[in-house]
């Protein structure tokens, strides 16, 4: 099913979703990826505030190339899911309603997924030039000196998505 | 004795990892194309037209094809009757990495330590292998490689009683492995004999051989052939929801093993399998 999601969203709209579903996304979304993620998993551990408040709000998985002059981004499609696979049920169980990646995921993060009723949709990966289409702002908001691994404030318009692991845990992969 | 200047490798080197990122080969192109064409899954269909859609913007707007700009890999064939002069030439490759990937707007995605893990801000250094050939020429191949398909290779130790069925279940436990994570429709590089580094290093080198050409020695192409029709049948597909068309190629190297062995290097690649081949 084609689906419009504005970002963020509630947990009622997130469980009305379904593995296959194809979205298209508008609002604002997060940056984080392997270098991030371990920041954010100290910050946690030492009782210190995050970047962005995680309630509701939806992480993709993805470090840009350079934007050129009067360009938001240069090419941004996902990165490998299963890499933040260790840190994602905490982030889960903080508030995170979702994540972008592509690839697999962990039974762990499934079950933190039932949990807190949130889902994990999946980008083209390697369609990096064609999902940049999408993004219309990007804003650098914590770990600058990351580079490409900073956290950043995304604004997406119609960012195409497919529902890959829904909040019952069905997995289209696994089909 | 032909003199080269490093300033001239280097030039060449920047202007190649720049053409890499941007453009894909004529016969990664061409699979592509062919492989929506025969794709049997609606879904799939769409995904592969999003990926040629994906080439026609970044070619068109100059937006590197993936983000994952790779981290540069070398193949370099230096002729014996060759003088590198006004520098080094481990040196100037690196020079044209950093002024590519910096002015070329690439991505910087490669960290000084594997532990300590600081990047070096501009994707140096490469990772270059030599070889000496006869005659005068320099001749440089970039096979810049992303790591969602990297992290997927694998190197098996394989028995000499394993024989060719135990190359066969290597290749498909692999790919089975790998599944969504190495952004199929993916590329197979393998490299069967030799030792433990030069099967992975022949499983690299099979990556930048055409898509579309065989193997010369017949049981070889034949291997490329039945596993590529093996591995299409696992109904990965596209992106991994499902479908025909799972990789694009096979592309498999031999060498001489030792009696007690069979060495089994797998290298994945994503559809973004670029190789780009120069003489300087």
């Amino acid at each position: 099913m084609q689906k419009v999601l504005n970002v963020p969203f509630t947990k009622e709209e997130a469980l009305s979703l379904r593995a296959g579903d194809s979205v298209k996304l508008t609002g604002t979304i997060y940056t984080a990826r392997d270098a991030a993620h371990k920041r954010m998993d100290e910050a946690i551990a030492a009782g210190q505030e995050l970047p962005f408040d995680l309630t509701g709000n939806v992480i993709y998985y993805m470090g840009p190339s350079p934007a050129r002059e009067g360009r938001p981004i240069g090419s941004a499609g996902p990165t490998t899911a299963s890499r933040m696979d260790k840190y994602a049920p905490k982030l889960l169980d903080l508030g995170l309603i979702g994540m972008i990646g592509k690839g697999k995921r962990s039974d762990a993060v499934k079950e933190a997924m039932k949990r807190n009723g949130a889902v994990y949709f999946a980008a083209i990966g390697g369609a990096g030039a064609l999902l940049s289409k999408a993004i219309v702002a990007s804003e650098v908001i914590a770990y600058d000196d990351l580079g490409t691994e900073a956290i950043r404030k995304l604004t997406v318009k119609d960012f195409p998505a497919i529902v890959v692991i829904d909040s019952t845990g069905e997995d289209l992969y696994q089909r | 004795m032909r003199e080269i200047s490093v300033s001239k490798i280097t030039e060449t080197v920047k202007q190649m990892c720049i053409d890499a990122n941007y453009r894909l080969s004529p016969d990664m192109c061409d699979a592509l194309k062919k492989a929506k064409e025969s794709e049997t899954s609606e879904l799939g269909k769409e995904i592969l037209g999003s990926l040629e859609e994906n080439l026609e913007i970044a070619d068109k707007e100059f937006i590197p094809i993936c983000q994952d700009t790779g981290m540069a890999v070398f193949f370099v064939e230096i002729g014996q009757d060759v003088h590198i002069v006004d520098g080094n030439l481990e040196d100037a490759i690196n020079e044209g990495v950093r002024q590519g990937y910096c002015e070329g707007y690439l991505r910087k995605s490669v960290v000084a330590d594997p532990i300590i893990r600081e990047n070096t801000k501009d994707n140096t250094p490469a990772v270059i292998h030599y070889s000496v050939v006869p005659g005068d020429g320099l001749t440089l191949t970039i096979a810049p490689k992303g790591f969602g398909s990297e992290n997927m290779s694998r190197v098996f130790m394989l028995k000499p009683a394993d024989g060719i069925e135990g190359v066969k279940n290597a290749i498909l436990t692999a790919v089975k492995d790998a599944g969504p994570n190495a952004c199929p429709p993916m590329v197979l590089g393998v490299g069967i004999g030799g030792t433990f580094e030069k099967c992975a290093l022949m499983a690299k080198k099979a990556l930048t051989r055409p898509v579309g050409e065989h193997s010369e020695i017949p049981y070889v192409k034949e291997l490329e052939e039945e596993m590529l029709a093996k591995i299409n049948e696992t109904g990965i597909g596209p992106g991994g929801l499902g479908g025909s068309v799972t990789a694009l190629a096979v592309n498999i190297l031999t060498y001489p093993t030792h009696i007690a062995g069979l060495p089994v290097a797998i290298n994945i690649c994503c559809h973004v399998n670029r190789h780009v081949r120069r003489e300087v």
